[in-house]
């Protein structure tokens, strides 16, 4: 009874910090959207020069350009909260529907992404922890500095120019295959079109997962508890899955429910490096464009989708280690 | 001698390498010359301060040194040399350690669980650890407790049952006492007493004389690494005139039950260790020879003592 009611406060602490965050990015976003030189008139109809200025004006009476920022800014944010997210400027649709079928395709590559940088890096770390100073921790390390200091876009390109255009093994851009009916496309098309731009996505994570992990597995070898751990006779093997891999697990978790944002945000590069028609090309295309509603949608939505992650590392915290769980409750 | 010590420790040194600036290389000795012999039945209590080696005694028994650190000397256990592997094999199983505290334990994992992990009969295990428990008057639940959730009390307890789930000849505690009041310190004690009547071999690594005397039968006192004197608990008797060496004599004048005169000076860091005596720069009785000579281990009264002129 009382451990539920801990749990209820701390999820309800966690809702109400959600809220106001909310409203916080709503209003920078707003502000910043406000300040770029981009004119979405501009933008929307193009360089074209048959439209008049007079056309201009109607375009932007009908968008509600015309009114002022504060005032735009409170009838978006009330029909918000009534639930009406408005349409998308360019994509002339609402937006939760662009925004709903372009994140389904990005939740796609980045769950794929984010699993196999979260398993690959772990494991990683745990070999290099390990055998530290040896050999095998060596290469690990280098290949994790190289990584990390890898521009994932440039890296996309090279992907590009090594497997698809040299080795034609996989696809060069876009979700699906070109000149194919939607219907007529098979999973594997799908998959094949997914593995270049994740694996390029999965790179980003592996290396800050593994050199964490590879740290506390050092730290949790030279422990205490390792060392009577060994004087009771336990083997290396029966050590490290007996007590290493349970106490490295913990920074490993937080750090990748934490690299939501990077993930996201690694997204973004990436789909629009590989042409991936996803959230991330929305959004970049939504910002360069001036379209309001579509790109605050999309904050709203990323955030709460990072925020969840957040949100998810204290609770799987709490499931592993009964310390924090006491912790918390208290 | 009749009695065949069970574990005997010879001439045991311990160094550790480490690099300096850039490459270099140097060896830090740590331990020199420790000599310990344990018995069965009996419990040997090993005295000295902070930097004396007594942990790194029991961790070398063990043989779980850190890679960085060479051995010297030999170890016997029932007679036999010891090897690397002898000690892997042994650890755990004939030589048990019981460690300070819960900080030894792994945090994450339920203490039952940690128990059974270290039984080698996977199908009695079950059995094994409750009928521990119920020695120790613990409660089935605690088998599920976390090392944080446990009670000063219980730790204790669960300390000493992991000692115990195995067939172990010889138990090791590395500092038991410290932080506990003194009606634990007494319960801590009988519990030795109790397990060296079974049988057991018992070495108390403490700084605690006092609490030693209480319970040892033998007490070795160690300086900057090494052995000065292994007594009888009963030397400590009196005014201490049958003690054979003078830092043993001047610890048993600073016990606050007798004068409670400190010793004067400090024990010298290993990377300072004078090159006779270990002990000839706070010696009073210390002539030219103390400084050039290092005094073997001599027996003097059913005891042994390193001192050149030990009577």
């Amino acid at each position: 009874m009382e451990k539920r009611s801990g749990l209820g406060i701390f999820l309800t602490k966690r809702l109400i910090k959600l809220v106001t965050l909310l409203v916080a990015i709503c209003i920078v976003t707003f502000v910043l959207l406000e300040l770029s030189p981009i004119d979405p008139v501009t933008a929307y109809v193009g360089a074209s020069t048959k439209v008049g200025a007079e056309q201009r004006a109607l375009i932007a009476e009908h968008w509600g350009l015309n009114k002022p920022p504060i005032e735009r800014f409170m009838a978006w944010f009330t029909s918000i909260i009534r639930g009406d997210w408005g349409t998308s400027m360019i994509y002339r649709r609402p937006v939760l529907e662009v925004i709903g079928q372009k994140f389904l395709s990005s939740l796609a590559l980045m769950a794929v992404a984010w699993t196999l940088s979260g398993v690959l890096g772990f494991v990683l770390g745990i070999i290099a922890g390990v055998y530290e100073g040896k050999a095998v921790d060596k290469v690990i390390r280098a290949y994790c500095h190289i990584l990390i200091s890898t521009p994932s876009f440039w890296l996309g390109i090279l992907f590009i120019m090594l497997f698809a255009v040299e080795l034609g093994w996989f696809p060069v851009a876009i979700s699906v295959p070109i000149g194919v009916l939607a219907e007529d496309v098979s999973l594997a098309d799908r998959l094949s079109h997914l593995i270049l731009p994740s694996l390029t996505l999965s790179l980003i994570g592996i290396s800050n997962i593994c050199l964490h992990t590879r740290q506390k597995v050092v730290d949790i070898l030279s422990s205490d508890f390792v060392l009577f751990a060994k004087a009771r006779g336990e083997s290396k093997r029966s050590i490290i899955h007996n007590h290493v891999i349970k106490n490295a697990s913990l920074p490993a978790i937080t750090l990748q429910f934490l690299s939501f944002s990077e993930l996201f945000g690694g997204a973004v590069f990436v789909e629009q490096v590989f042409s991936y028609p996803g959230l991330g090309q929305a959004t970049v295309q939504s910002g360069l464009r001036g379209d309001l509603p579509l790109l605050m949608g999309i904050v709203i939505i990323s955030l709460i989708f990072v925020y969840v992650g957040n949100m998810t590392a204290d609770l799987l915290y709490m499931v592993i280690d009964p310390r924090i769980k006491e912790g918390q409750m208290a | 001698m009749d009695k065949q010590p069970i574990l005997q420790v010879n001439n045991l040194g311990i160094s550790f390498s480490q690099y300096t600036k850039g490459l270099h290389r140097v060896d830090l000795k740590v331990i020199t010359n420790l000599d310990v012999e344990l018995y069965e039945g009996e419990i040997l209590a090993v005295v000295g301060s902070s930097g004396s080696g007594k942990s790194l005694l029991a961790h070398a028994i063990l043989g779980i040194l850190p890679d960085n650190a060479v051995t010297e000397g030999e170890i016997y256990y029932n007679g036999k040399l010891l090897t690397p592997e002898d000690m892997e094999r042994l650890r755990g199983d004939e030589i048990a350690l019981i460690p300070q505290s819960v900080n030894y334990l792994d945090p994450l994992q339920q203490v039952g669980k940690q128990i059974k992990i270290t039984i080698k009969d996977h199908e009695h295990q079950d059995e094994v650890v409750s009928d521990i428990f119920q020695r120790y008057g613990l409660k089935k639940e605690v088998e599920n407790y976390y090392p944080f959730q446990l009670s000063g009390g219980m730790a204790r307890k669960v300390l000493l049952a992991m000692a115990l789930v195995s067939d172990s000849k010889v138990i090791i505690a590395d500092e038991p006492t410290p932080g506990l009041d003194e009606a634990s310190i007494n319960e801590v004690l009988k519990d030795f007493r109790d397990i060296a009547d079974t049988g057991r071999a018992v070495m108390m690594i403490t700084h605690d004389i006092q609490a030693a005397l209480k319970i040892a039968d033998k007490i070795a006192i160690f300086y900057a690494g090494t052995t000065l004197e292994t007594a009888n608990a009963a030397d400590f008797e009196g005014d201490g005139s049958r003690l054979r060496h003078p830092y043993t004599k001047a610890l048993n004048r600073a016990l606050p039950s007798n004068e409670f005169v400190p010793v004067a000076g400090t024990q010298p860091l290993p990377n300072e260790l004078p090159h006779g005596c270990l002990y000839s720069d706070r010696c009073p009785k210390k002539t030219k020879k103390c400084e050039v000579e290092r005094p073997r281990l001599k027996e003097i009264r059913d005891g042994k003592v390193r001192c050149l002129y030990a009577t």
